[in-house]
């Protein structure tokens, strides 16, 4: 119980330190780089969460990725089960789904903002098509794997379809979704900073470009230090999701 | 030699009244694998706990399919209390070899799932509830209402998924092999509550098998399945009082005939 909190505490303190014996040995050779060091870092991460601005972009950013996944979820559930259903039109998309899977989503960078123009909805997009493929596979996956006798004891019951998918199916594909989900926010939260960085004047990714443009080397190294920190928050929300469902 | 208490069945026909399944002359084939099983016909009396025995693959679990209404046979008519049964009826209830609790909902919600369904028999919340109760206390499992599948034992579980079962007040309870996935000492347990909680509920039981010694514990009639289709080859009944292990020679003789019959069957 101790060596569990013990633990992890002492990892991340070894990593504040070889951080800060980088960033010194880095600072002898360009001056500049001192700016890297974790007391200055902390300093500016101290300013930043007593202004507005960071909190703006936080903000911002978390909006997106609930819209993101949200298009996700809106797409990606129905066509896993769909995939999950039907062994025809799972042979015919399985190649197609498992070819675009592999395509960066930030290749299509540019033609989204031809296509939407630029501001938000490029980033939806990039979002969107970054966790589209966890959620649809792991779908399918949850309906390819449902017990079939949980199926036989609603028909045991006679169960109408409407009982059937309502109280049998959608729950006992739940599990498997929020995998997806749990998935496709680590996804999004990775792409989304730097589809942040195109386009658009607000958000972690701008805010990253931003403090290099002031050369406020301080800020950034704040800001990666809060893209890691929320990262992890929400992948733990997503967990506890998870976790609370089955119940284990 | 023969244990007084042990005698082949006379295959007396009860009268209609008294069957809660009759089947006569079933049939089924699947596509591409042929005729499972033929010319099937027996029955199973109020509160009569019957062992379908047989080895691993000769159809008995197709054939509790098609007795429960769950499949349609290819000829032959199965009743369930004197009509005919065309879907799974309200008075029959199902355990399987794995318990296959619903994992999202608890221990209650699972024994009392599907009582509300629009088919279902019109019973109201605190009927209901008190079903499910009287079926958790039954298995033992008083105090546990809330915990979630996740939560329990293998034991645990099965004794769960009998509790939902029992909730359904069946006159019928098939059975397909649902203590072969428990080690030994909790499958002895498990075949006891059966015996006492069926006899407690008035059920009757078609106990799917290919164990010999837990339907020679458990059944009050043991027919044995075999033959490619298969068939019901044999019968025997077994009239002692339960707990039976208490009569170990008598069963050792019965076990013998039933073990001699198998080898002539396969």
């Amino acid at each position: 119980m101790v060596l569990n909190l013990v633990l992890p505490l002492a990892g991340l303190l070894a990593a504040a330190l070889l951080w800060a014996a980088g960033a010194g040995w880095l600072a002898g050779v360009t001056p500049v780089a001192s700016a890297f060091a974790p007391v200055p870092t902390g300093e500016a991460l101290l300013q930043l969460v007593q202004g507005r601005d960071l909190w703006e972009h936080i903000w911002l950013s978390l909006q997106r990725v609930a819209v993101g996944l949200v298009i996700a979820l809106v797409l990606g559930v129905p066509l896993g089960v769909l995939t999950g259903l039907s062994a025809w039109f799972s042979k015919a998309t399985t190649p197609l789904f498992q070819f675009a899977r592999m395509i960066s989503p930030l290749s299509w960078m540019p033609i989204a903002v031809m296509v939407l123009g630029v501001g938000d909805a490029p980033v939806y997009f990039l979002l969107a098509f970054a966790a589209v493929w966890p959620i649809l596979l792991n779908t399918a996956a949850g309906v390819a794997q449902l017990d079939p006798n949980w199926l036989l004891l609603a028909r045991s019951l006679s169960a109408t379809r409407r009982e059937t998918i309502l109280r049998v199916i959608l729950p006992g594909i739940t599990a498997h979704i929020l995998t997806g989900v749990r998935l496709a926010i680590g996804i999004i939260w990775i792409v989304l900073v730097p589809a942040e960085m195109l386009g658009v004047s607000a958000g972690l990714g701008y805010f990253i470009l931003d403090a290099r443009d002031r050369l406020a080397y301080s800020d950034l190294m704040a800001a990666i230090l809060v893209i890691g920190v929320l990262g992890y928050l929400l992948d733990h929300a997503a967990r506890s999701l998870h976790r609370r469902w089955l119940h284990t | 030699m023969n244990a007084p208490a042990v005698a082949p069945s006379a295959l007396a026909p009860a009268p209609a009244s008294e069957a809660v399944l009759a089947a006569r002359d079933l049939s089924f084939a699947h596509p591409g694998i042929g005729t499972v099983f033929e010319g099937v016909s027996l029955r199973i009396r109020r509160r009569e706990i019957v062992a379908l025995l047989g080895s691993s693959g000769c159809g008995k679990s197709t054939l509790l399919r098609v007795l429960a209404g769950l499949a349609q046979p290819a000829r032959g008519e199965v009743r369930f209390l004197d009509a005919p049964l065309a879907e799974p009826h309200p008075r029959s209830a199902l355990v399987f070899q794995q318990p296959s609790l619903l994992p999202w909902l608890t221990l209650a919600d699972n024994v009392g799932f599907g009582l509300d369904f629009a088919h279902q028999p019109r019973s109201d919340g605190a009927a209901r509830r008190a079903r499910v109760a009287a079926a958790i206390e039954a298995v033992g499992l008083a105090g546990r209402e809330a915990a979630y599948p996740a939560q329990l034992s293998g034991g645990m579980a099965q004794r769960a998924a009998l509790a939902r079962a029992l909730a359904r007040e069946p006159e019928l309870l098939f059975a397909d092999e649902p203590f072969s996935a428990l080690d030994a000492i909790t499958r002895a347990e498990m075949q006891a509550l059966l015996v006492d909680v069926v006899h407690r509920w008035h059920s009757a039981v078609l106990l799917v098998t290919h164990d010999i010694d837990e339907a020679l514990l458990v059944a009050d009639r043991i027919l044995l399945m075999g033959g490619s289709p298969g068939r019901v080859l044999r019968e025997w009944t077994v009239d002692m009082p339960h707990p039976r292990d208490e009569h170990p020679e008598a069963l050792t003789a019965l076990r013998l005939a039933i073990l001699g019959a198998l080898r002539h069957s396969s």
